[in-house]
Protein backbone atom coordinates (compact mmCIF):
# COMPACT_ATOMS: atom_id res chain seq x y z
CA UNK A 1 0.00 0.00 0.00
CA UNK A 2 3.11 2.46 0.94
CA UNK A 3 5.03 2.79 -1.37
CA UNK A 4 8.88 3.65 -0.59
CA UNK A 5 11.07 5.08 -3.00
CA UNK A 6 14.62 4.73 -1.88
CA UNK A 7 15.66 7.37 -4.29
CA UNK A 8 19.31 8.99 -4.08
CA UNK A 9 17.07 12.93 -3.20
CA UNK A 10 15.36 11.22 -0.41
CA UNK A 11 16.27 13.17 2.75
CA UNK A 12 14.41 11.76 5.39
CA UNK A 13 13.78 7.62 5.56
CA UNK A 14 11.42 6.09 7.67
CA UNK A 15 11.35 2.33 7.51
CA UNK A 16 9.43 -0.26 9.27
CA UNK A 17 9.66 2.08 12.10
CA UNK A 18 7.95 0.50 15.45
CA UNK A 19 7.31 1.96 18.97
CA UNK A 20 5.75 1.00 22.00
CA UNK A 21 5.35 2.76 25.91
CA UNK A 22 4.39 1.18 28.76
CA UNK A 23 0.49 1.69 29.58
CA UNK A 24 -0.27 3.87 32.28
CA UNK A 25 -2.80 1.56 33.79
CA UNK A 26 -0.44 -1.65 33.94
CA UNK A 27 3.29 -0.77 32.96
CA UNK A 28 4.17 -4.28 32.56
CA UNK A 29 2.20 -4.57 29.32
CA UNK A 30 3.51 -2.47 26.55
CA UNK A 31 1.20 -0.54 23.85
CA UNK A 32 2.50 -0.32 20.62
CA UNK A 33 2.01 3.20 19.39
CA UNK A 34 3.85 2.76 16.23
CA UNK A 35 3.35 -0.41 14.60
CA UNK A 36 5.61 -0.34 11.32
CA UNK A 37 5.84 3.33 9.51
CA UNK A 38 7.61 3.42 6.42
CA UNK A 39 7.93 6.43 4.32
CA UNK A 40 10.59 9.18 2.78
CA UNK A 41 10.72 12.26 1.97
CA UNK A 42 12.19 13.88 -1.06
CA UNK A 43 14.12 16.95 -0.56
CA UNK A 44 12.57 19.95 -0.52
CA UNK A 45 9.36 18.39 -0.27
CA UNK A 46 6.00 19.26 1.95
CA UNK A 47 4.28 16.72 3.43
CA UNK A 48 1.38 16.70 5.68
CA UNK A 49 0.42 14.05 8.44
CA UNK A 50 -3.06 13.57 9.64
CA UNK A 51 -5.17 11.28 11.70
CA UNK A 52 -7.22 11.09 14.63
CA UNK A 53 -5.54 12.49 17.84
CA UNK A 54 -3.81 9.46 19.71
CA UNK A 55 -2.53 7.58 15.89
CA UNK A 56 1.00 8.58 17.24
CA UNK A 57 1.75 11.75 14.58
CA UNK A 58 3.70 13.06 17.69
CA UNK A 59 5.45 10.26 19.08
CA UNK A 60 6.20 9.84 14.99
CA UNK A 61 7.75 13.11 15.26
CA UNK A 62 9.46 13.27 18.59
CA UNK A 63 11.26 10.02 16.99
CA UNK A 64 12.67 11.74 14.21
CA UNK A 65 13.76 14.82 15.77
CA UNK A 66 15.57 11.87 17.86
CA UNK A 67 13.41 12.94 21.57
CA UNK A 68 12.76 9.39 21.79
CA UNK A 69 14.32 6.49 20.63
CA UNK A 70 12.62 3.78 18.45
CA UNK A 71 12.18 -0.35 18.98
CA UNK A 72 13.06 -1.39 15.87
CA UNK A 73 13.23 -0.24 12.17
CA UNK A 74 15.40 2.58 10.57
CA UNK A 75 15.41 6.04 10.40
CA UNK A 76 17.53 7.98 8.15
CA UNK A 77 18.29 10.59 7.19
CA UNK A 78 20.61 11.58 4.11
CA UNK A 79 21.44 8.18 4.63
CA UNK A 80 22.81 8.56 8.50
CA UNK A 81 20.37 6.88 11.26
CA UNK A 82 19.37 9.15 13.39
CA UNK A 83 20.71 8.23 17.12
CA UNK A 84 19.74 11.76 18.90
CA UNK A 85 18.92 15.10 18.64
CA UNK A 86 20.28 17.29 16.25
CA UNK A 87 20.36 20.93 14.86
CA UNK A 88 19.58 19.11 11.33
CA UNK A 89 16.08 18.19 12.21
CA UNK A 90 14.65 21.53 14.03
CA UNK A 91 11.22 21.00 15.39
CA UNK A 92 8.35 23.15 15.89
CA UNK A 93 5.38 22.81 18.30
CA UNK A 94 2.05 24.18 18.61
CA UNK A 95 3.16 25.80 21.21
CA UNK A 96 5.86 28.33 20.55
CA UNK A 97 8.35 27.42 23.38
CA UNK A 98 9.99 30.64 23.38
CA UNK A 99 12.61 31.24 25.93
CA UNK A 100 10.66 33.66 28.03
CA UNK A 101 13.74 35.15 29.49
CA UNK A 102 15.23 35.75 26.34
CA UNK A 103 14.44 38.82 23.86
CA UNK A 104 13.06 37.53 20.48
CA UNK A 105 16.34 38.74 18.32
CA UNK A 106 17.88 36.41 21.29
CA UNK A 107 15.61 33.36 20.79
CA UNK A 108 16.15 33.46 16.94
CA UNK A 109 19.81 33.38 17.51
CA UNK A 110 19.67 30.74 20.06
CA UNK A 111 20.58 27.64 17.39
CA UNK A 112 23.53 29.44 16.54
CA UNK A 113 24.57 30.48 20.58
CA UNK A 114 23.71 26.77 21.22
CA UNK A 115 26.17 25.38 18.68
CA UNK A 116 28.51 28.14 18.77
CA UNK A 117 28.41 29.73 15.81
CA UNK A 118 26.81 32.73 16.73
CA UNK A 119 30.26 34.74 15.57
CA UNK A 120 30.67 33.74 12.20
CA UNK A 121 27.00 34.01 11.39
CA UNK A 122 25.63 37.04 13.69
CA UNK A 123 24.59 38.39 10.12
CA UNK A 124 22.17 35.79 9.58
CA UNK A 125 19.87 36.81 12.71
CA UNK A 126 19.18 39.90 11.03
CA UNK A 127 18.39 37.72 8.01
CA UNK A 128 15.83 35.82 9.76
CA UNK A 129 14.14 37.92 11.29
CA UNK A 130 13.35 39.72 8.16
CA UNK A 131 12.29 36.97 7.11
CA UNK A 132 9.53 36.74 9.74
CA UNK A 133 8.85 40.29 9.84
CA UNK A 134 9.74 40.77 13.50
CA UNK A 135 12.81 43.34 13.27
CA UNK A 136 10.70 45.80 14.93
CA UNK A 137 10.66 43.36 18.00
CA UNK A 138 13.96 42.56 18.66
CA UNK A 139 14.33 43.72 22.29
CA UNK A 140 10.72 42.82 22.76
CA UNK A 141 10.27 39.53 25.52
CA UNK A 142 8.12 36.71 24.01
CA UNK A 143 4.96 37.31 26.21
CA UNK A 144 4.91 40.73 24.45
CA UNK A 145 4.28 39.14 20.65
CA UNK A 146 0.69 37.81 19.54
CA UNK A 147 0.15 33.86 19.02
CA UNK A 148 0.92 34.88 15.54
CA UNK A 149 3.89 36.55 16.10
CA UNK A 150 5.23 34.21 18.30
CA UNK A 151 5.27 31.17 16.17
CA UNK A 152 6.73 33.51 13.47
CA UNK A 153 9.56 33.72 15.61
CA UNK A 154 9.96 30.09 17.12
CA UNK A 155 9.96 28.94 12.80
CA UNK A 156 12.76 31.75 12.38
CA UNK A 157 14.43 29.87 15.63
CA UNK A 158 13.90 26.59 14.26
CA UNK A 159 15.03 27.61 10.62
CA UNK A 160 18.08 29.57 11.26
CA UNK A 161 19.99 26.33 11.54
CA UNK A 162 19.78 25.30 8.18
CA UNK A 163 17.70 21.99 8.92
CA UNK A 164 17.55 19.21 6.49
CA UNK A 165 14.08 18.49 7.64
CA UNK A 166 11.92 21.13 9.32
CA UNK A 167 9.15 18.97 11.63
CA UNK A 168 6.31 20.64 12.29
CA UNK A 169 3.82 19.42 14.91
CA UNK A 170 0.80 21.39 14.94
CA UNK A 171 2.64 24.20 14.59
CA UNK A 172 -0.78 26.28 13.83
CA UNK A 173 -3.29 24.66 15.82
CA UNK A 174 -3.64 27.21 18.89
CA UNK A 175 -4.24 30.04 16.39
CA UNK A 176 -7.79 31.76 15.36
CA UNK A 177 -8.84 30.74 12.17
CA UNK A 178 -8.16 34.09 10.40
CA UNK A 179 -4.34 34.09 11.98
CA UNK A 180 -4.09 31.01 11.07
CA UNK A 181 -4.78 30.94 7.17
CA UNK A 182 -2.29 33.81 6.77
CA UNK A 183 0.78 31.74 8.89
CA UNK A 184 -0.20 29.24 6.05
CA UNK A 185 0.69 31.55 3.54
CA UNK A 186 3.82 32.36 5.73
CA UNK A 187 4.86 28.91 6.20
CA UNK A 188 4.40 28.48 2.63
CA UNK A 189 6.35 31.57 1.75
CA UNK A 190 9.45 30.17 4.31
CA UNK A 191 9.13 26.82 2.41
CA UNK A 192 9.83 28.30 -1.04
CA UNK A 193 12.04 30.78 -0.06
CA UNK A 194 14.38 28.26 2.03
CA UNK A 195 13.35 25.45 -0.07
CA UNK A 196 13.68 23.33 3.23
CA UNK A 197 12.02 19.65 3.42
CA UNK A 198 8.81 20.12 5.94
CA UNK A 199 6.85 17.34 7.76
CA UNK A 200 3.73 19.24 8.87
CA UNK A 201 1.39 17.42 11.97
CA UNK A 202 -1.58 18.70 11.24
CA UNK A 203 -5.41 18.14 12.30
CA UNK A 204 -7.19 19.93 9.77
CA UNK A 205 -7.56 18.46 6.47
CA UNK A 206 -8.32 22.08 4.48
CA UNK A 207 -4.57 23.27 6.05
CA UNK A 208 -2.99 19.81 4.43
CA UNK A 209 -4.56 20.08 1.21
CA UNK A 210 -3.69 23.72 0.98
CA UNK A 211 -0.09 23.44 1.89
CA UNK A 212 1.26 19.91 1.42
CA UNK A 213 2.56 18.01 -2.29
CA UNK A 214 1.70 14.58 -0.24
CA UNK A 215 -0.90 13.62 2.87
CA UNK A 216 -0.63 10.62 4.62
CA UNK A 217 -2.83 9.65 6.60
CA UNK A 218 -2.97 7.36 9.81
CA UNK A 219 -5.14 5.75 12.07
CA UNK A 220 -4.67 5.08 15.71
CA UNK A 221 -4.03 1.78 17.95
CA UNK A 222 -1.42 0.90 16.54
CA UNK A 223 -0.07 4.08 14.09
CA UNK A 224 -0.04 2.88 10.97
CA UNK A 225 0.28 5.21 7.49
CA UNK A 226 -3.08 3.87 5.91
CA UNK A 227 -2.56 5.79 2.93
CA UNK A 228 -1.00 8.52 0.77
CA UNK A 229 -2.86 11.33 -1.31
CA UNK A 230 -0.30 13.23 -4.25
CA UNK A 231 -1.72 16.25 -4.71
CA UNK A 232 -1.21 17.24 -7.92
CA UNK A 233 -3.12 21.00 -7.48
CA UNK A 234 -1.45 23.80 -8.62
CA UNK A 235 -0.36 27.05 -6.62
CA UNK A 236 -1.37 29.64 -4.78
CA UNK A 237 -4.47 26.90 -3.94
CA UNK A 238 -7.80 27.56 -4.08
CA UNK A 239 -9.93 26.51 -0.86
CA UNK A 240 -13.61 26.95 -2.74
CA UNK A 241 -12.08 25.13 -5.77
CA UNK A 242 -13.75 21.92 -7.21
CA UNK A 243 -10.81 20.05 -6.92
CA UNK A 244 -9.66 20.80 -2.98
CA UNK A 245 -13.12 20.08 -2.09
CA UNK A 246 -13.51 16.85 -3.79
CA UNK A 247 -10.56 15.68 -2.61
CA UNK A 248 -11.71 17.09 0.95
CA UNK A 249 -14.49 14.87 0.74
CA UNK A 250 -12.33 12.22 -0.39
CA UNK A 251 -10.23 12.44 2.61
CA UNK A 252 -13.28 13.06 4.79
CA UNK A 253 -15.16 9.85 3.32
CA UNK A 254 -11.73 7.71 4.37
CA UNK A 255 -11.82 8.90 7.81
CA UNK A 256 -15.30 8.11 8.17
CA UNK A 257 -16.28 11.49 9.11
CA UNK A 258 -18.34 12.11 5.80
CA UNK A 259 -21.79 11.64 6.82
CA UNK A 260 -24.90 11.45 5.07
CA UNK A 261 -23.38 13.40 2.10
CA UNK B 1 -3.98 73.64 62.12
CA UNK B 2 -7.27 75.63 61.52
CA UNK B 3 -5.26 78.42 59.71
CA UNK B 4 -3.55 75.88 57.79
CA UNK B 5 -7.35 74.38 56.43
CA UNK B 6 -8.27 77.95 55.28
CA UNK B 7 -4.83 78.35 53.32
CA UNK B 8 -5.67 75.27 51.47
CA UNK B 9 -9.38 76.52 50.61
CA UNK B 10 -8.12 80.12 49.82
CA UNK B 11 -6.37 78.03 46.89
CA UNK B 12 -7.94 78.35 43.71
CA UNK B 13 -7.19 74.82 42.31
CA UNK B 14 -9.11 71.95 41.28
CA UNK B 15 -9.82 69.26 44.24
CA UNK B 16 -6.27 67.14 42.95
CA UNK B 17 -4.53 70.34 44.22
CA UNK B 18 -6.31 70.40 47.13
CA UNK B 19 -5.03 66.90 48.04
CA UNK B 20 -1.19 67.24 46.94
CA UNK B 21 -1.63 70.34 49.48
CA UNK B 22 -2.64 68.29 52.31
CA UNK B 23 -0.40 65.63 51.87
CA UNK B 24 2.61 68.30 51.78
CA UNK B 25 1.24 69.66 54.91
CA UNK B 26 1.11 66.50 56.64
CA UNK B 27 4.45 65.64 57.64
CA UNK B 28 5.41 69.10 58.61
CA UNK B 29 1.91 69.21 60.74
CA UNK B 30 2.58 66.04 62.46
CA UNK B 31 6.41 67.24 62.82
CA UNK B 32 4.92 70.04 64.78
CA UNK B 33 2.47 68.11 66.77
CA UNK B 34 4.94 65.70 67.66
CA UNK B 35 7.32 68.92 68.79
CA UNK B 36 4.48 70.47 70.99
CA UNK B 37 3.35 67.45 72.46
CA UNK B 38 6.87 66.47 73.49
CA UNK B 39 7.61 69.74 74.94
CA UNK B 40 4.81 69.36 76.94
CA UNK B 41 4.94 65.96 78.15
CA UNK B 42 9.12 66.75 79.20
CA UNK B 43 8.81 69.73 81.18
CA UNK B 44 10.67 67.84 83.93
CA UNK B 45 13.30 65.92 81.44
CA UNK B 46 16.74 66.35 81.41
CA UNK B 47 16.92 69.37 78.67
CA UNK B 48 19.99 67.63 77.07
CA UNK B 49 17.82 64.37 76.79
CA UNK B 50 14.53 66.82 75.01
CA UNK B 51 16.97 68.75 73.05
CA UNK B 52 18.18 66.73 70.28
CA UNK B 53 15.13 65.10 69.95
CA UNK B 54 13.06 68.55 69.71
CA UNK B 55 16.12 69.24 66.96
CA UNK B 56 14.88 66.39 65.47
CA UNK B 57 11.67 67.88 64.82
CA UNK B 58 13.01 71.26 63.56
CA UNK B 59 14.85 69.26 61.27
CA UNK B 60 12.27 67.38 59.75
CA UNK B 61 10.08 70.44 59.14
CA UNK B 62 12.46 72.36 57.39
CA UNK B 63 13.61 69.46 55.09
CA UNK B 64 9.41 69.10 54.20
CA UNK B 65 9.18 72.77 53.55
CA UNK B 66 12.19 73.26 51.57
CA UNK B 67 11.04 69.83 49.75
CA UNK B 68 7.36 71.41 49.29
CA UNK B 69 9.06 74.36 47.62
CA UNK B 70 11.72 72.20 45.32
CA UNK B 71 8.93 69.53 44.42
CA UNK B 72 7.59 72.14 41.75
CA UNK B 73 11.07 71.76 39.75
CA UNK B 74 11.12 68.00 39.95
CA UNK B 75 8.01 65.36 38.92
CA UNK B 76 10.03 62.86 40.24
CA UNK B 77 10.38 64.09 43.49
CA UNK B 78 6.51 65.61 43.62
CA UNK B 79 5.86 61.39 42.75
CA UNK B 80 7.94 60.24 45.27
CA UNK B 81 6.47 63.07 48.07
CA UNK B 82 3.00 61.91 47.10
CA UNK B 83 4.09 58.15 47.35
CA UNK B 84 5.86 58.51 51.17
CA UNK B 85 4.69 61.32 52.84
CA UNK B 86 1.76 59.64 54.60
CA UNK B 87 3.59 57.33 55.63
CA UNK B 88 6.36 59.48 57.16
CA UNK B 89 3.54 61.05 58.32
CA UNK B 90 1.93 58.10 60.18
CA UNK B 91 5.49 57.01 61.62
CA UNK B 92 5.86 60.74 63.38
CA UNK B 93 2.25 60.00 65.23
CA UNK B 94 3.63 56.89 65.53
CA UNK B 95 6.91 58.50 67.79
CA UNK B 96 3.60 60.51 69.34
CA UNK B 97 1.99 57.90 70.59
CA UNK B 98 5.30 56.40 71.79
CA UNK B 99 5.92 59.36 73.76
CA UNK B 100 2.81 59.69 75.69
CA UNK B 101 2.52 55.84 76.25
CA UNK B 102 6.42 56.11 77.80
CA UNK B 103 7.41 59.76 78.69
CA UNK B 104 3.85 60.74 79.36
CA UNK B 105 1.08 58.82 81.11
CA UNK B 106 4.19 56.11 81.85
CA UNK B 107 2.40 53.21 80.98
CA UNK B 108 5.04 51.00 80.29
CA UNK B 109 7.80 49.77 83.04
CA UNK B 110 11.13 51.55 83.30
CA UNK B 111 13.94 50.98 82.34
CA UNK B 112 12.56 48.23 80.10
CA UNK B 113 10.76 50.68 77.67
CA UNK B 114 12.44 54.20 77.17
CA UNK B 115 10.78 56.80 75.35
CA UNK B 116 12.11 58.01 71.90
CA UNK B 117 13.73 60.85 73.19
CA UNK B 118 16.30 58.40 75.27
CA UNK B 119 16.65 56.08 72.24
CA UNK B 120 17.91 59.08 70.69
CA UNK B 121 20.01 60.11 72.70
CA UNK B 122 21.53 56.61 72.91
CA UNK B 123 21.92 56.62 69.65
CA UNK B 124 23.78 59.41 68.82
CA UNK B 125 26.05 59.25 72.33
CA UNK B 126 27.35 55.47 71.34
CA UNK B 127 27.05 56.33 67.44
CA UNK B 128 30.89 55.53 67.28
CA UNK B 129 30.30 51.74 68.73
CA UNK B 130 26.51 51.09 66.68
CA UNK B 131 28.62 51.76 63.63
CA UNK B 132 31.61 49.60 64.40
CA UNK B 133 29.21 46.90 65.24
CA UNK B 134 27.00 47.22 62.09
CA UNK B 135 30.50 46.97 60.41
CA UNK B 136 31.33 43.84 61.99
CA UNK B 137 27.61 42.51 61.45
CA UNK B 138 27.66 43.42 58.07
CA UNK B 139 31.06 41.49 57.31
CA UNK B 140 30.04 38.25 58.97
CA UNK B 141 26.40 38.43 57.49
CA UNK B 142 27.76 38.80 53.87
CA UNK B 143 30.72 36.28 54.49
CA UNK B 144 28.17 33.96 55.60
CA UNK B 145 25.35 34.69 53.00
CA UNK B 146 27.28 34.13 49.91
CA UNK B 147 29.15 31.00 51.06
CA UNK B 148 25.72 29.71 51.58
CA UNK B 149 24.35 30.78 48.35
CA UNK B 150 27.45 29.40 46.11
CA UNK B 151 27.20 26.30 47.92
CA UNK B 152 23.46 26.27 47.75
CA UNK B 153 23.32 26.70 44.19
CA UNK B 154 25.62 24.52 43.48
CA UNK B 155 24.40 21.83 45.19
CA UNK B 156 20.60 22.87 43.83
CA UNK B 157 21.85 22.77 41.04
CA UNK B 158 23.23 19.19 41.23
CA UNK B 159 20.47 17.80 42.48
CA UNK B 160 18.01 19.40 40.41
CA UNK B 161 19.56 18.10 37.19
CA UNK B 162 21.06 15.23 37.88
CA UNK B 163 19.04 11.74 39.10
CA UNK B 164 21.46 10.23 41.18
CA UNK B 165 22.73 13.13 42.97
CA UNK B 166 19.07 14.01 43.69
CA UNK B 167 18.53 9.76 44.79
CA UNK B 168 21.59 10.14 47.01
CA UNK B 169 21.57 14.49 48.33
CA UNK B 170 17.68 14.29 48.76
CA UNK B 171 17.62 12.51 51.95
CA UNK B 172 20.60 14.09 53.66
CA UNK B 173 19.01 17.35 52.82
CA UNK B 174 15.78 16.59 54.07
CA UNK B 175 17.36 15.52 57.53
CA UNK B 176 19.65 17.80 57.61
CA UNK B 177 18.01 20.85 55.94
CA UNK B 178 15.47 21.06 58.82
CA UNK B 179 17.70 21.46 61.76
CA UNK B 180 17.94 25.42 62.47
CA UNK B 181 21.39 26.39 62.18
CA UNK B 182 21.10 27.84 65.66
CA UNK B 183 20.68 24.78 67.01
CA UNK B 184 24.18 23.34 66.21
CA UNK B 185 25.88 26.48 67.66
CA UNK B 186 27.34 24.22 70.90
CA UNK B 187 28.98 21.99 68.18
CA UNK B 188 30.39 25.08 65.81
CA UNK B 189 31.76 26.66 69.29
CA UNK B 190 33.79 23.47 69.54
CA UNK B 191 34.70 22.13 65.82
CA UNK B 192 36.03 26.24 65.24
CA UNK B 193 39.10 27.41 66.91
CA UNK B 194 37.05 31.21 65.68
CA UNK B 195 33.80 32.08 66.95
CA UNK B 196 33.60 34.36 63.69
CA UNK B 197 34.27 31.68 61.14
CA UNK B 198 32.43 29.18 63.05
CA UNK B 199 29.44 32.02 63.02
CA UNK B 200 30.30 32.82 59.50
CA UNK B 201 29.63 28.43 59.06
CA UNK B 202 26.20 28.37 60.66
CA UNK B 203 24.61 31.23 58.92
CA UNK B 204 26.05 29.86 55.57
CA UNK B 205 24.51 26.34 56.85
CA UNK B 206 20.91 28.88 57.36
CA UNK B 207 21.41 30.24 53.67
CA UNK B 208 22.15 26.53 51.85
CA UNK B 209 19.19 25.20 52.47
CA UNK B 210 16.28 27.24 51.46
CA UNK B 211 18.89 28.58 48.65
CA UNK B 212 19.17 24.42 47.49
CA UNK B 213 15.98 23.39 47.85
CA UNK B 214 14.24 26.18 45.85
CA UNK B 215 17.12 26.06 43.06
CA UNK B 216 16.66 21.72 43.12
CA UNK B 217 12.85 22.11 42.63
CA UNK B 218 13.22 25.09 40.04
CA UNK B 219 15.94 23.51 37.99
CA UNK B 220 13.85 19.97 38.41
CA UNK B 221 11.05 21.49 37.23
CA UNK B 222 11.71 23.47 34.07
CA UNK B 223 9.50 22.51 31.30
CA UNK B 224 10.52 19.70 29.73
CA UNK B 225 9.32 21.38 26.26
CA UNK B 226 12.33 24.11 26.73
CA UNK B 227 14.58 21.12 26.97
CA UNK B 228 13.22 19.79 23.92
CA UNK B 229 13.38 22.78 22.19
CA UNK B 230 17.04 23.65 22.80
CA UNK B 231 18.27 19.86 21.97
CA UNK B 232 16.97 20.02 18.85
CA UNK B 233 18.45 23.59 18.11
CA UNK B 234 21.73 22.00 18.56
CA UNK B 235 22.37 22.68 22.44
CA UNK B 236 24.68 20.59 24.94
CA UNK B 237 24.93 19.64 28.50
CA UNK B 238 26.54 23.29 29.19
CA UNK B 239 23.70 25.02 27.23
CA UNK B 240 20.84 23.13 28.26
CA UNK B 241 21.88 23.92 32.18
CA UNK B 242 23.32 27.18 32.14
CA UNK B 243 21.48 28.61 29.05
CA UNK B 244 17.76 26.91 29.88
CA UNK B 245 17.52 25.35 33.01
CA UNK B 246 19.28 28.18 35.26
CA UNK B 247 17.06 30.89 34.01
CA UNK B 248 14.03 28.73 34.02
CA UNK B 249 14.80 28.27 37.85
CA UNK B 250 15.95 32.16 38.41
CA UNK B 251 12.34 32.58 39.94
CA UNK B 252 12.59 29.97 42.52
CA UNK B 253 16.17 30.24 42.90
CA UNK B 254 15.40 34.53 44.17
CA UNK B 255 13.00 32.98 46.46
CA UNK B 256 15.50 30.72 48.09
CA UNK B 257 17.44 33.45 48.25
CA UNK B 258 15.34 35.49 50.25
CA UNK B 259 14.04 32.85 52.72
CA UNK B 260 18.22 32.44 53.07
CA UNK B 261 18.49 36.17 53.90
CA UNK B 262 15.57 36.19 56.91
CA UNK B 263 17.71 33.06 57.38
CA UNK B 264 20.90 34.79 57.91
CA UNK B 265 19.15 37.49 59.98
CA UNK B 266 18.33 35.45 62.59
CA UNK B 267 21.34 32.96 62.94
CA UNK B 268 23.29 36.34 62.38
CA UNK B 269 21.86 37.87 65.29
CA UNK B 270 21.89 34.73 67.68
CA UNK B 271 25.75 33.75 66.88
CA UNK B 272 26.61 37.41 67.79
CA UNK B 273 24.43 37.39 70.81
CA UNK B 274 26.27 33.41 71.82
CA UNK B 275 29.85 33.39 70.75
CA UNK B 276 30.84 36.65 68.89
CA UNK B 277 32.29 39.31 70.50
CA UNK B 278 31.45 41.83 68.00
CA UNK B 279 28.22 43.04 65.96
CA UNK B 280 24.56 44.22 66.60
CA UNK B 281 23.86 41.25 68.14
CA UNK B 282 26.65 41.52 70.97
CA UNK B 283 25.84 45.11 71.18
CA UNK B 284 22.13 44.30 72.11
CA UNK B 285 23.34 41.68 74.74
CA UNK B 286 25.70 44.13 76.30
CA UNK B 287 23.92 46.80 76.67
CA UNK B 288 20.94 44.67 77.95
CA UNK B 289 23.88 43.51 80.58
CA UNK B 290 24.18 47.47 82.17
CA UNK B 291 20.47 47.61 81.71
CA UNK B 292 21.01 50.61 79.16
CA UNK B 293 17.45 49.80 77.43
CA UNK B 294 18.45 52.85 75.10
CA UNK B 295 21.15 51.44 73.59
CA UNK B 296 19.14 48.33 73.09
CA UNK B 297 16.49 49.98 71.10
CA UNK B 298 19.16 52.37 69.48
CA UNK B 299 20.39 49.02 68.21
CA UNK B 300 16.92 47.55 66.79
CA UNK B 301 16.53 50.46 65.05
CA UNK B 302 19.74 50.14 63.46
CA UNK B 303 19.29 46.50 62.88
CA UNK B 304 15.89 47.52 61.24
CA UNK B 305 17.60 50.01 58.65
CA UNK B 306 20.57 47.89 58.02
CA UNK B 307 18.45 44.34 57.58
CA UNK B 308 15.78 46.43 55.20
CA UNK B 309 18.37 48.07 53.61
CA UNK B 310 20.04 44.54 52.32
CA UNK B 311 16.47 43.45 51.78
CA UNK B 312 15.71 46.33 49.31
CA UNK B 313 19.18 45.59 47.29
CA UNK B 314 18.32 41.83 47.16
CA UNK B 315 14.52 43.39 45.60
CA UNK B 316 16.44 45.51 43.28
CA UNK B 317 18.57 42.82 41.67
CA UNK B 318 16.05 40.52 41.24
CA UNK B 319 13.77 43.31 39.40
CA UNK B 320 16.89 43.53 37.22
CA UNK B 321 17.77 39.79 36.80
CA UNK B 322 13.51 39.12 36.04
CA UNK B 323 12.77 42.05 34.02
CA UNK B 324 11.63 39.58 31.60
CA UNK B 325 8.77 38.44 33.97
CA UNK B 326 7.30 42.04 34.33
CA UNK B 327 4.12 42.11 32.68
CA UNK B 328 3.57 38.19 33.21
CA UNK B 329 3.09 37.72 37.13
CA UNK B 330 2.63 40.56 39.59
CA UNK B 331 5.82 40.81 42.12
Amino acid sequence: MVAVTETEASSLLVRDLKKSFPAPDDPLVRREVLGGISFSLAAGELVSLIGPSGCGKSTLLRLIAGLETSDAGDLLIESDPITAPNAERGLVFQDPNLFPWLSVRRNIQAGLVARGVLHEKKQEVDEFMRLVGLEVFANAYPHHLSGGMAQRAALARALINHPKVLLLDEPLGALDAFTRMRMQDEVLRLWQTRRTTMLLVTHDIDEAIYMSDRIMIMTPRPGRIERTIAVSLTRPRQRSSDDFLRLRSDILNFLHFAGKA
Amino acid sequence: MEAQEDLVSTEPAEPASILRWRTMLAVPVAAAFALTLHTFIAKNEPPLEAHSYRLLFFEVIAVAIVLALLRRFSPGLRRWMARMWPIFTAAILLLCVWDVVTLGFRLLPLPYFPGPSAVLRSLINDRVMLLDSTWHSLVLLLSGYVLGVIAGLISGICIGWSTPVRYWGMPILKVVGPIPATAWIPLAMVLSPSAVVSSAALIALAVWFPVTMLTASGISNTRASYLDVARTLGAGRTYLIFRVAIPAALPNIFIGLFMGLGASFLTLVVAESVGVKSGLGWYVSWAQGWAEYGKVFAALIIMAAFFSTIMTLLFKLRDHVLVWQRGIIKW
